[in-house]
């Protein structure tokens, strides 16, 4: 059965999908406020993975949590800290317990997390992890040994439309596509034009392509990311715009922003949908669907 | 090929060579006296450092080349100040750590640490180039390995983390596969990125590595 992520996918309808953080310790009641408040005004839920190598609550966990409560969870799977055993088995955990999207990512180096020390795995990569589902849908594990009882998930990927230099990121998107990627979340987009040229490139594959909105929290958080985030450029202008907000305002600003270009995007049906990325402030991504018009 | 290696922090080395004082140092004549961690000039500079902690120094060379057979022959010469002392101080590389190990059954107690097989790019920059993996993919991917210089040795094109030509891991390092990418550009054979690359098979390779000639 398709999960009801891909439906919607496959709906036309323009799908918005956001992301939920889960906690480093055993206290997950905010996360599960998060999930509460969101499950039923988002098509899909991502649950991170260790994010920026930070190790937290598992992906896996918090995505068993969105679904026990009713929303859709979207598994959110690096290659950082698994082998292809480990990769294959949760992929397996995650199926039989209903959870029947996931991302694949490669996963952010070991050393730019808070367990810098720690032996980074990247046994596979991530178009290596989307053939691997592929294959286990067809009923074989990597070694070719036949499963009793294949998987069956909405595979997806991400990509940055505004890295630089942007070819070689074109042609492993390319390859994702081949290896089975249904769906790209891409890295957070702020110059709707370039996401435009994008567009128009990644148009001529049979693929949905929902554009990364990273909420602009303050100036600090907007040039911070400029100066540290690969793939991310945010425009003078929209800096410049936090800074008129005033003194405690920005984040009411980057409400308003995010929603514009939601709205943008929707209006100009530029891609199919949005995946906003509110890290830490899931509790206002309601606030911007508002702002948005959603 | 050069065995890149690091003189460890002395107060490593001191706790080492704890209860051990009677000392003979080994140096080596090769890759260590290249990276100036294990030639005369350090060899004697360690002795003095020794001497200063109330060690005795039985004696001291420098070989060859310690990863090589030779070294049992330069080891029985030098039998004598060898047998005075409680432990062998290699400043070699772990290759040669390991030779002086199978010539006697004193404690050998490395003085360095060994980092990689590396070339020196210029002089006194020495680099990485291979992970001497068993499976070559140098041909597919303009002479750069992607296993190597690629911080998570990936091998179907970059990561998300690569900005502007450079690393996520360190901004001053060059991204791996954006200068495969130029490469392949420039050689008019970007259809070579765009393969798939199945995952590495790690059987060909199996630790320990052994080979048998003939």
């Amino acid at each position: 059965m398709e999960s009801k992520f891909k439906q919607a996918l496959n709906s036309g309808k323009f799908v918005v999908t956001c992301e939920i953080g889960p906690p480093k310790g055993t206290n997950i009641e905010k996360m599960l406020h998060h999930i509460d408040l969101l499950k039923y005004r988002v098509d899909a839920l991502n649950v991170t993975d260790h994010q920026s190598s930070v190790m937290r609550f598992p992906s896996l966990g918090g995505c068993l949590a969105v679904k026990e409560r009713g929303g859709e969870p979207i598994l959110q799977m690096t290659c950082r800290d698994r082998n292809r055993l480990a990769l294959q088995a949760d992929l397996m955990f995650a199926y039989s317990r209903g959870i029947t999207n996931v991302l694949c990512l490669t996963g952010d180096a070991v050393v730019v997390g808070d367990h810098k020390e720690a032996k980074g795995v990247f046994d596979l990569d991530s178009v290596q992890l989307l053939r691997a589902v592929r294959q286990m849908e067809a009923g074989k594990d990597l070694a070719g040994n036949k499963l009793d009882g294949a998987v069956s998930f909405c595979a997806g990927a991400v990509v940055c439309p505004e890295a630089k230099p942007l070819e070689p990121q074109l042609i492993k998107f390319e390859k994702k596509v081949e290896a089975g990627a249904e769906f790209f979340q891409t890295q957070g987009v702020y110059d709707l034009e370039s996401f435009a040229k994008f567009m128009e490139h990644a148009r001529q594959f049979p693929v949905k392509i929902l554009a990364g909105i990273i909420l602009l929290t303050s100036v600090g958080m907007a040039k911070y990311m400029n100066a540290n985030i690969p793939g991310i450029f945010v425009p003078q202008h929209l800096i410049d715009e936090l800074a008129s907000a005033g003194k405690g305002r920005a984040l009411e600003k980057g409400i308003e922003i995010a929603g514009r270009m939601i709205a943008t995007l929707k209006k100009e049906k530029l891609c199919d949908g949005v995946h906003i990325m509110a890290i830490g402030k899931e509790e206002v991504v309601l606030d911007i669907l508002a702002a948005a018009g959603i | 090929m050069k065995s890149i290696t690091k003189q460890k922090p002395f107060e490593e080395i001191k706790q080492k060579l704890h209860g051990l004082n009677r000392v003979y140092i080994l140096g080596c004549g090769t890759c260590a006296t290249m990276t100036r961690t294990g030639g005369i000039e350090e060899v004697k500079a360690m002795k003095e450092r020794l001497e200063g902690l109330e060690k005795t120094v039985t004696g001291w060379t420098v070989v060859p080349t310690a990863c090589d057979e030779m070294t049992a022959v330069a080891m029985k010469e030098n039998e004598r100040p060898i047998r005075n002392a409680a432990c062998i101080l290699v400043m070699a590389c772990a290759l040669g750590i390991h030779r002086v190990g199978l010539y006697t059954n004193k404690p050998v107690i490395p003085a360095l640490d060994t980092l990689f097989i590396g070339v020196e790019e210029k002089p006194g920059y020495f680099r990485e180039v291979c992970a001497q993996c068993g499976q070559c993919v140098l041909g597919e991917t303009a002479g750069i390995c992607p296993l190597t210089a690629c911080n998570k040795g990936l091998l179907n094109g970059p990561c998300g983390g690569t900005n502007e030509g450079k690393c996520e891991v360190d901004k001053e390092k060059d991204c791996a596969w954006t200068l495969i990418y130029q490469r392949l550009k420039l050689q008019g054979r970007l259809d070579l990125m765009r393969q798939y690359h199945p995952p590495k098979n790690h059987q060909v390779a199996l630790r320990p590595k052994t080979i048998k000639l003939g």
